[in-house]
């Protein structure tokens, strides 16, 4: 069994990890990239629409465009890198254990890891349609990969289940190539991806949005013969009498993506319920000196964003290298964060209170549309210790939030932290 | 070339007929209708082995399943299948269930099934089975009950019969049977086959095969049942949980599966459609309703997949296997729950009606009962996989993540005797596909290996046979047809 031991060891070659690797090697420290598949680049490469870079760059770029900048970085740089290798296990001890074709087995010993895996998307039995199982029925995902890289059309029909973005960017794409996309289907009564999306990928190009709808069955026992479409009440039930079926050869399914943390969960890590890894304030997880960024953490809705979450792992993996590795520092008291009123989830899960001084920054996403609201951050005392205004929240927007040292004034006795999202208060002066 | 004996069905039941035949000097074939065996009940069924006190003692499935059940312990050392006896609990709600528990108990006890107790402890049972509801008053414990893969165990049962002889024909619909001068002539599609013995094994279609040669005397109906799959480690049980059975099924368990996730179901509803394997909105809540009876914190939101299985209930609602009027053929039909249990039980009653009809069952001198373990990643220990990539780099290309299977179990899996040819082939025989991605990732390698294996291209490469082909045409083809119709225009 071939060994190796790095300084940092980045888990996935894609966006996150690329990016990631880049701000440590700089800081000119040991670092290796391992990579499952043939080359570098991640799920971006599959992405061939443009849209991306305009934070990072300040300009628009296709996925492969975007990530190719990173690949190139890390090459002259010289980050090594370990292509058709997969990871099947990492230990507290930070030993990862791989196997690629070249050298078999491989055993890398690394002082820290950062996790950059991505996610998955949600399958047809996540969500429970009943009916038929034939051929015909694809996560977007897999058919942007069947079409966009391996050069085959799944089918010639379609119908769309959820309008997340990879939703609509396929529905722009099946209609490129001659297909014929006769509906995107959304649960909810708005659409569930990105505005500039909805019009960019649907409105352009006449594909009918039909909200507060879903596939409520699956004709077809070889192939997909049609769908059967229900209208859904507020509690998601069916509505009686309102079933439409739709004649398509194939059914996509844009119905949401999740964290990829099968190697983060066996090696003892604790998991949120949204299904990315319990995180502390650098990005952390509950193994000490393992980090985690992109979408293994949390799902985001730009590559930018993914970029920059990476490079502060990167940072903060430096920062443990340099002052926390080989000392046994214990993990302060900490304060717990809790996603309130209309919030779906918070990271970090935890704020060390050693940390308080520092700059804190958090993500999180609504769990509804609502416009003129008060973002505000309450202690278990019921203090607000941090507020912020904002003209909208949407579901499909991530929200990030940068809590400077000098402006919040979280008390350190305090014990949990609890993010709400709620009305203005002068929205109803305003009103009246 | 005339055959010893035909059988018809690839199943668990046909191939295991076959398995045991190929014990003796005899020329045997299969013909089964779908591109891989294992394709209709065997695939969809729960792989419980039962104990065997359920049934009533007039039936002569309790008998067969009983006997049944004690032969799985050498078939599993033989076949190297997936097998384990973790115990069953029927679980008593009500202080009035427990006569019945008591009654099963005693009978089931007098028939020879070890190990049978009622348990009235809740603590102790809490302790066998910490998920339990806590309404329970009572258990019938059956140690002797356990799991199998069915769709694992038929493979292993198909490759054992090919080692010693047995011919597979896959893609073979019968569709006319000829019986003259004590020769069967069985025509399917792709060509005719002549042999002195029939075995008709072919499941929900028995009643069709039998009528082919005159004989009406039962019909088979499909009875669904559906089912909700859960991710692995959602939950942990270490016993199946049966309810207290009803009139119609033992009801809707819940139950651990060998590879780690858990399912409930099945349901039971009488339909037409022999191929109507569709789930419903109704059928999926009754199961979620039913599963939480017994284990009130099953993870809803966890299941990975929903399907359905017909079971091939027969009117008389027993096993029908019988040496029937017409010389030399052999119904084995309506082999419904607990048919997986009796399959070997099964198959040496169908030995006794062949060695009746005076078929002469001399023992092979080459005659190998052993079906090697199939090589698995995840078996080895770190030292042997690293042996194992020396020997072959395929074992360390990884195409499935969510259950770690690398590209050589899926090319092992292909060249397999009777081996996968289809996406659904090799889901069943090695994994990739049945876990929580489902094949997101996996499915586009699984085809680039199928395709490069069987010398296929991509667009002729199907999910479970004809009709079901995954790729449909290549990229910018359909707008050149529309480009190249507007020039001629």
């Amino acid at each position: 069994m071939k060994k190796y031991e790095v300084d940092v060891a980045v888990i996935g070659g894609g966006s996150a990890g690329l990016a990631a690797a880049i701000i440590v090697k700089k800081a000119e420290l040991n670092v290796l990239i391992i990579e499952r598949d043939k080359e570098l680049g991640g799920i971006t490469l599959q992405c061939i629409h443009n849209g991306f870079g305009l934070h990072e760059f300040k300009e628009e770029l296709t996925g492969p465009e975007y990530v190719q900048r990173f690949i190139n970085q890390a090459k002259e740089l010289n980050i090594p890198y370990k292509l058709d290798t997969m990871v099947f296990e990492f230990t507290p001890e930070k030993k990862i254990y791989a196997v690629n074709k070249k050298e078999g087995l491989i055993e890398i010993k690394a002082k820290a890891i950062i996790l950059a895996m991505g996610c998955r998307e949600k399958t047809r039995g996540a969500i429970n349609i009943p009916g038929f199982r034939p051929a015909g029925i694809y996560t977007a995902g897999q058919a942007q990969r069947f079409v966009n890289i391996e050069g085959y059309l799944p089918g010639r029909t379609y119908v769309i289940l959820g309008s997340g973005d990879i939703g609509m960017i396929m529905a722009r794409r099946l209609t490129w190539e001659g297909c014929q996309v006769k509906a995107v289907v959304e649960i909810q009564p708005y659409v569930s991806g990105l505005l500039r999306n909805e019009v960019q990928c649907l409105e352009d190009y006449g594909i009918p949005l039909i909200t507060s709808y879903t596939v409520t069955k699956i004709h077809g026992k070889d192939r997909v013969k049609g769908v059967t479409i229900s209208k859904v009440d507020r509690n998601f039930d069916r509505v009686i009498g309102s079933d439409k079926f739709i004649e398509c050869d194939t059914l996509l399914l844009s119905v949401g993506l999740i964290p990829e943390n099968e190697l983060t969960r066996e090696a003892g890590a604790e998991i949120s319920q949204m299904g990315g890894p319990v995180i502390d304030n650098n990005l952390e997880t509950t193994i000490e000196g393992v980090f985690a960024c992109g979408n293994v953490l949390q799902v985001h809705d730009l590559v930018d964003l993914v970029t920059a979450e990476a490079k502060r792992a990167g940072l903060n993996a430096i920062e443990y290298l340099k002052e926390r590795y080989n000392q046994k520092i214990e993990r302060k008291e900490q304060i717990k964060c809790i996603a309130g009123e209309n919030v779906n989830y918070v990271k970090p899960d935890i704020i060390n209170k050693s940390d308080l001084s520092k700059d804190l920054i958090f993500t999180f996403r609504v769990k509804r549309p609502d416009r003129r609201i008060l973002i505000q951050f309450k202690d278990d005392k019921n203090r607000i210790v941090f507020k912020r205004k904002r003209r909208y929240v949407i579901p499909s927007e991530m929200i990030e939030l940068k809590l400077n040292s000098s402006e919040q004034q979280i008390d350190p006795e305090c014990k949990s932290l609890e993010v709400e999202v709620v009305p203005r208060p002068e929205v109803l002066i305003e009103e009246d | 070339m005339i055959y010893d004996v035909i059988i018809i069905g690839g199943g668990v039941t046909g191939c295991c007929i076959a398995r045991t035949l190929s014990k003796y000097d005899l020329k045997i074939c299969l013909l089964e209708k779908e591109a891989e065996i294992a394709s209709g009940t065997t695939k969809a069924n729960s792989g419980v082995i039962h104990a065997g006190y359920a049934s009533p003692r007039e039936y002569v499935k309790r008998h067969l399943c009983i006997k049944g059940n004690k032969l799985y312990t050498q078939a599993a050392e033989e076949l190297n299948f997936p097998f384990e006896r973790i115990g069953s609990f029927v679980v008593a709600l009500e202080d009035n269930q427990i006569k019945q528990l008591e009654d099963d108990r005693k009978k089931g006890i007098e028939d020879g099934i070890p190990g049978l107790e009622v348990i009235l402890d809740k603590n102790q049972i809490k302790q066998m089975e910490p998920n339990l509801t806590d309404e329970v008053v009572g258990v019938l414990h059956a140690p002797s009950a356990g799991l199998a893969s069915p769709y694992e165990l038929t493979f292993a049962l198909a490759e054992n019969a090919v080692m010693n002889g047995v011919k597979f024909f896959r893609n073979h619909e019968v569709v006319k049977i000829k019986h003259q001068d004590y020769t069967f002539t069985v025509r399917t599609y792709q060509g005719e086959f002549q042999g002195r013995n029939l075995i008709n094994a072919a499941g929900l279609y028995a009643a069709r095969i039998s009528n082919m040669l005159g004989l009406d005397y039962f019909s088979i109906m499909p009875r669904k049942g559906e089912y909700i799959l859960f991710d692995r480690n959602a939950i942990q049980l270490n016993k199946i949980l049966f309810p207290i059975p009803t009139k119609v099924s033992k009801g809707i368990l819940v139950c651990p599966t060998l590879h780690g996730n858990t399912f409930i179901g099945p349901n039971a509803q009488n339909i037409t459609d022999r191929e109507d394997i569709s789930t419903t909105t109704a059928g999926l809540k009754e199961i979620l309703e039913g599963g939480m009876k017994l284990v009130p914190n099953i993870p809803a939101r966890s299941s990975i997949r929903n399907f359905a299985g017909l079971r091939a209930v027969p009117d008389t609602y027993d096993f029908i296997i019988d040496n029937t009027d017409v010389y030399g053929f052999i119904n084995v039909a309506g082999i419904l729950s607990p048919g997986l249990t009796a399959t070997f039980a099964i198959a040496e009653k169908v030995i006794e009606f062949l060695e009746l009809l005076g078929l002469e069952l001399k023992v092979k001198e080459d005659y190998n009962p052993v079906r090697p373990k199939p090589e698995r990643f995840k078996d080895f220990t770190k030292e042997e996989l690293d042996k194992k990539i020396q020997e072959d780099p395929a074992w360390a290309r990884i195409i499935c993540r969510c259950e770690t299977i690398p590209e050589k179990e899926i090319i092992n899996a292909i060249h397999a005797s009777v081996g996968a040819n289809t996406i659904d082939g090799i889901k069943f025989r090695c994994r990739p596909g049945m876990g929580r991605c489902q094949g997101g990732f996996c499915r586009p390698r699984v085809i680039e290996i199928l395709s490069r294996e069987l010398n296929k291209p991509y667009e002729e490469i199907t999910k479970r046979g004809e009709d079901t082909n995954v790729l449909v045409v290549k990229t910018k083809d359909l707008i050149l047809k529309d480009v190249l119709r507007g020039a001629s225009e």
